[in-house]
């Protein structure tokens, strides 16, 4: 999952320029974050890691840190563990 | 790096293309002028399999893929921009059931939009939200086992005939002006009670779009016909249907900029001022190189939309906006230069071209603003820069210039 949280790292990085984004950060209260955010944000986390993000899954604390996100990500791999 | 239609496309392109020549350029004009689309061209759509373009369909098959249901786009926008528009809002509905559907809703209307025996709508738009959409006015609250909606949609393309709407709405379950407001998603059948629907006529362009105003009172639609979860209509529902949208009247643009470029080509050939054809002034070839060069220029960004869509790259999102941009800023300028050639031909309703500019306008509006795509495309050259210079790097070098 280190490995993980660097790719989350990297793709957030474009929309946090001038801000050194920690595992704990909340992303959503680090300033201006445009409509087209939310579904790049999926379409990443579907591409880069081979899962689906699906309607349950869309709970705002799932995507609010680096953290949340690897969480997420570690909980779908255990619910499916062909992801 | 391959730049190439598969066969597969090829074949389907020409199907399309002969489709389009055949059932629907010959009728556009009188389509526009009765701001009607005759149910029987719709049936055709629908047989064909078009309407359920990206669909599952019954046979199993995935439906096709982005750089095909692209040529599609543009083909039945090269022949009526209103047909073609209703491809784009059914299909924007099919979309976001598809990814955010409960698999009841999915289960009903899916089988149903693939065939077409239903027609989807996409109603955002209200009387006083058009760009600010996630600040939608019409209301829905929970009540037992059902949302109550309240408000009104505007200028919902195809309202006139859908069966079934994409509704946004905010849910407010304490119905008090201090709840939070969640931007949410329902799916409000033509019959609901308190839907009641209002065509729209005498637009600037695409005017068989048979457009309609939803006036939602009390309204009452059972509680499993939410689409995804309360607060999440905005930032996902409708941001998959609006991204579907933008491609397809990116490719739409990109037929419009096609049927002008055509128009012209063959204009300029068979009329002749100062005993020349037009097509020998040069400044008639200024012109004709600028279509020629744009249309193409909007055809490779809409190619570029459709290749990273169809691997699922996050960049489709903003790459289909720069492309949604681009096209119909060309499709309206080309357009315009297609009626300067025309003359006097070109602003009668006897020659196509005045309808096509009519239609670019439209472009210029929907899925996103000229202006609006502006705000975000810069905002994406921001992004990639930091990512290709970082901040600290450029700032000091700006130190060592000063």
């Amino acid at each position: 999952m280190k490995d993980a949280k660097a790719k989350i790292k990297q793709f957030l990085s474009q929309y946090f320029a001038n801000h050194d984004l920690q595992d704990d950060d909340d992303i959503f209260a680090q300033g201006f974050i445009n409509s087209m955010f939310a579904m790049q944000l999926v379409l990443f986390m579907e591409q880069a890691f081979q899962i689906t993000v699906e309607n349950e899954d869309l709970d705002i604390e799932n995507f609010r840190t680096i953290n949340a996100m690897t969480q997420l990500l570690e909980h779908k791999a255990a619910v499916l563990p062909g992801n | 790096m391959k730049i190439e239609l598969t066969p597969q496309q090829q074949n389907a392109q020409a199907a399309f293309r002969a489709f389009v020549d055949a059932a629907i350029v010959p009728l556009a004009n009188h389509f526009d002028r009765e701001e009607h689309t005759p149910p029987q061209l719709i049936e055709q759509l629908a047989q064909r399999g078009y309407l359920g373009a990206l669909l599952p369909q019954k046979s199993g098959c995935n439906g096709m893929d982005a750089i095909t249901y692209g040529l599609l786009s543009e083909e039945i926008g090269r022949g009526c921009s209103s047909l073609r528009s209703l491809l784009t809002v059914h299909t924007m509905v099919g979309q976001a059931l598809l990814k955010w559907g409960s698999a009841f809703q999915k289960e009903n209307w899916i089988p149903k939009l693939a065939s077409g025996s239903a027609i989807a709508a996409f109603a955002l738009s209200e009387p006083n939200v058009g760009s600010d959409a996630k600040r939608v006015e019409t209301t829905a609250t929970l009540s037992g086992d059902a949302y109550i909606l309240n408000g009104q949609k505007k200028w919902i393309t195809y309202g006139q005939i859908a069966d079934v709407f994409l509704v946004f709405a905010q849910c407010d379950r304490e119905a008090s002006s201090t709840a939070t407001e969640k931007p949410s998603a329902f799916l409000v059948e033509r019959n609901s009670p308190g839907l009641s629907i209002k065509p729209i006529s005498g637009m600037l362009g695409v005017r068989a779009s048979m457009l309609a105003e939803l006036h939602l009172k009390e309204c009452r639609i059972p509680q499993e016909n939410l689409v995804c979860r309360e607060g999440f209509g905005f930032s996902h529902v409708a941001s998959t249907a609006l991204d579907c949208g933008r491609y397809s009247v990116a490719w739409g643009c990109v037929g419009i900029a096609q049927a002008c470029l055509e128009a012209c080509l063959r204009y300029t050939s068979q009329r002749k001022q100062f005993g020349v054809y037009l097509k020998d002034h040069p400044l008639i070839r200024q012109l004709i190189s600028d279509a020629i060069a744009n249309v193409k220029a909007a055809r490779l960004l809409c190619y570029q939309a459709g290749y990273l869509k169809d691997i699922g790259d996050p960049k489709s999102i903003m790459e289909t906006s720069i492309a949604k941009y681009f096209a119909s800023t060309i499709a309206a300028k080309v357009a315009n230069d297609a009626v300067q050639i025309h003359g006097a031909n070109g602003c009668s309703s006897e020659y196509d071209v005045q309808r096509y500019l009519r239609d670019a306008k439209i472009m210029e509006i929907i899925e996103g603003s000229t202006q609006i795509q502006q705000l975000t495309i810069a905002e994406y050259g921001y992004q990639e820069q930091s990512i290709l210079a970082p901040p600290t790097t450029l700032s000091q070098q700006l130190v060592a210039r000063v």
